[in-house]
């Protein structure tokens, strides 16, 4: 019985024995219901072996909304613990394990594959390619994110979460401090994730530098492609760093090496510093396709084209190169002088001149629009005022001297939720309910779209704003309790109300798509926002091949010069069209990485070692595979496009 | 038979030579640790860029905008991460 005693929880509680056999009925709950509906063939010929980017794109969805739905209980839960004052709800150490586990899902398995399925549910289509660049790869991205959030998150009942919080910052985050193997779930479950996101960057980049319909020049791209082009390039550059530290964390946790001890030469506030090379371009990764939604969202509701296209375009490549060179902002009080400070507090500070421009070309856009209010409309105009609350609070931060006040206080927290909820995940709900009949061929309900974007907002500013008053009073991040004569009780209960909220937004999010898959009408045209990029020009649902003939570019707004002034977006005959073929391949091989981050997590190294080969075999197999790809036949084109013609 | 003589390769492949024997001489002489280090930078630098443009060729196809564009990024990348990291861990540390 030794060798599972490691298995076991090293902190447990009743909530998280209820939560394993949750998990456990669940999981036999999914496994009869696809016997019994006998839909097994169906998932893997479908789904688990799909090469296509937008059955990828979907999956990536479904996993980012189950993961904000783990990441809100998460929040619940802690916010819950601080409504009052000295509150037994949860204690010390439960608290630590789940706001690091709140950060990292939040962040790289919520936001992250959010931004991944737009990313690649859209691009492809709105630069008329017929898929990504490299397919299979592509799947192997999502295999590989999937199996490592999967691992992350069953590191609470088997082995004990991770609990030095999302930054896992040494030395509590090395073998003294951190003796559960939380820490080790932490830095493997992230480094198989982030290869995938690693992947998908070099694709995606690819992809939008060699795919581009005929005529559509970097200038002549949308703007979401642009904003694409741009995190891509971010991922490609930020992400080799975080595997090199992930790499070395593990190496320090595993086998006794001293990159980040305090003794024998290792400096531990190194892991702080390359933490936030890569952390702070991150946060760009996931703000600028957001800002990229919301240009399209923009410019399609107020019926004009986007104010300022080129000064776009500029500002994102400034902050591309600007997010690598303000990492210091988040360690000003690690002991740096005040030269040092000074100079990541300057270019902090100039980064909010880029973020500006965007802003104002926002505004200059909706100026004499004839602007229409829906649901993806309201979250962008609700994201203008709230973003730049936290744009605002931010220079705040920049500033060193003043840096030492708010660091580590609540004023952070609300900071930072201030930026990534109106930012992030306003961007991605209202992305999602703008290409959500793309997608599926309905749409979402209006009425109840906009209910959850007040009901988010409102609980948003009741949550976030009361943090911004009680950490400036010294109510630091991170502890699970306070005493009642710091007087932060009744703020704290503010914001608790705030996220339950925000709950209640969540709930009538998904009630809302329940409701509009049952009772919305399947009879909409493939084009239902009078949008004005290539993605709406073809069918609805869309075909595996995209576009029966590629289209030809000759503008911003190709297809809003083919509705209104004439312009021909398709020439010539059908043509027979290459497509790649599925592959088991990627799944298998997530599989296999999901054995080999479990063993690596628990030192069991037979098995390590087993994957690891199992993992170079199936490269191997690749690389001496023949797989051609197959071709559709001008017939089948013909008989597609009849029926989908007929159906608009 | 001029045009079939990979002369602009052939060239790259002694001079990439020379570079590495230029860098072995740091083992072989009794140099100052600053000026074997400043010996094994610059010709590890001009090697990889050697590298990157006769041997794999960087700037022959049509993609050589893109292509260079990448590598001065991830020059500046790599360089802003040394340097600063050296900046806030060392040289600016009190």
């Amino acid at each position: 019985m030794d060798f599972f005693d490691r298995f076991a929880i090293p902190h447990p509680s009743p909530v998280i024995y209820a939560s394993m056999v949750a998990i456990g009925l669940t999981v036999l709950a999914i496994i009869a219901g696809l016997s019994y509906f006998k839909k097994w063939g169906y998932l893997w010929r479908e789904w688990l072996t799909t090469v296509d980017h937008k059955r990828i794109g979907i999956m990536y969805l479904i996993s980012a909304l189950l993961m904000l739905f783990r990441g809100g209980v998460d929040a619940i839960m802690l916010r819950a613990q601080l409504a009052t004052p000295e509150a037994k709800l949860l204690d010390a150490q439960h608290y630590n394990e789940i706001f690091s586990t709140h950060g990292v899902v939040m962040i790289l398995f919520m936001a992250m594959p959010f931004i991944m399925a737009l990313m690649n549910f859209v691009v492809p289509l709105q630069i008329g390619a017929r898929d990504v660049a490299f397919p299979r790869l592509n799947a192997l991205s999502f295999w590989l994110f999937f199996m490592g959030a999967m691992l992350f998150n069953i590191s609470f009942v088997i082995g004990g979460s991770p609990d030095a919080g999302w930054t896992s910052y040494f030395p509590l985050a090395g073998n003294e401090f951190s003796e559960s193997v939380g820490t080790n779930y932490y830095m493997i479950a992230i480094q198989i994730a982030g290869i995938g996101t690693l992947l998908t960057g070099i694709n995606f980049m690819t992809t939008i530098l060699k795919m581009r319909a005929p005529g559509m020049t970097l200038m002549k791209m949308p703007m979401f492609t642009w904003s694409s082009l741009v995190a891509n390039l971010i991922i490609v550059f930020a992400f080799p760093v975080l595997t090199v530290a992930l790499a070395m964390g593990t190496m320090d946790r595993l086998f006794g090496t001293h990159f980040f001890t305090t003794d024998n030469g290792g400096m531990d506030m190194l892991w702080a510093n390359l933490f936030w090379v890569w952390g702070h371009p991150e946060v760009y990764i996931l703000i600028l396709p957001s800002f990229g939604i919301y240009s399209e969202i923009i410019s399609t509701f107020a019926r004009r084209n986007l104010y300022g296209y080129k000064s776009m375009v500029y500002s994102m490549v400034v902050i591309a190169a600007y997010s690598f060179l303000v990492w210091a902002h988040h360690f000003f009080t690690m002991g740096q002088g005040a030269l040092t400070n000074s100079i990541f507090s300057i270019t902090t500070m100039a980064i909010a001149v880029p973020t500006g421009v965007k802003i104002f070309n926002w505004l200059f856009t909706l100026y004499k629009g004839k602007i229409e209010m829906t649901t993806p409309m309201l979250y962008s105009m609700l994201f203008i005022p709230l973003f730049t609350i936290g744009g605002v609070t931010g220079v705040m931060l920049a500033m060193s001297a003043a840096d030492y006040q708010y660091h580590n206080t609540m004023f952070l927290v609300a900071h930072f939720h201030n930026v990534i909820i109106p930012g992030v995940v306003f961007a991605m709900l209202a992305g999602l309910t703008y290409y959500w009949p793309k997608m599926f061929g309905f749409m979402l309900n209006e009425k109840l779209g906009k209910w959850t974007a007040w009901l988010l907002s409102i609980g948003f500013l009741l949550a976030f704003m009361p943090m911004y008053i009680t950490g400036l009073d010294g109510q630091a991040r991170r502890m699970y309790t306070y005493s009642e004569s710091t007087g932060f009780g009744p703020w704290n209960m503010v914001s608790f109300i705030g996220a339950a909220i925000m709950a209640v937004g969540f709930a009538v999010l998904v009630y809302n798509v329940y409701y509009s898959v049952r009772y919305a009408s399947r009879n909409i045209s493939s084009d239902p926002w009078d949008a004005r990029t290539l993605e709406w020009a073809t069918h609805t649902p869309v075909p595996e091949y995209n576009f029966a003939q590629v289209p030809q570019i000759d503008s911003i707004e190709t297809f809003w010069d083919a509705k209104k002034k004439g312009h021909v977006l398709f020439k010539g005959k059908y043509e027979k069209i290459h497509m790649p073929n599925n592959s088991g391949m990627p799944f298998i091989m997530g599989c296999i990485f999901f054995a080999w981050g479990f063993s690596f997590v628990f030192g069991i190294w037979v098995p390590l070692i087993l994957t690891t080969i199992g993992i170079f075999i199936c490269m191997a197999l690749r690389s001496f595979e023949n797989d051609h790809g197959h071709y559709i036949s001008v017939e089948e084109i013909e008989e597609t496009e009849t029926k989908l013609r007929g159906a608009n | 038979m001029k045009e079939l003589f990979p002369a602009k390769q052939v060239m790259g492949f002694v001079f990439s030579l020379v570079l590495t024997i230029v860098a072995l001489l740091v083992y072989y002489l009794d140099m100052s640790f600053t000026a074997g280090m400043t010996v094994l930078l610059i010709t590890a630098f001009i090697q990889a860029g050697l590298q990157l443009v006769v041997f794999m060729h960087a700037g022959e196809t049509e993609d050589r905008g893109a292509i260079y564009t990448n590598i001065y990024y991830g020059l500046f990348v790599a360089l802003v991460t040394i340097f600063g990291t050296l900046l806030c861990m060392i040289w600016g540390y009190i």
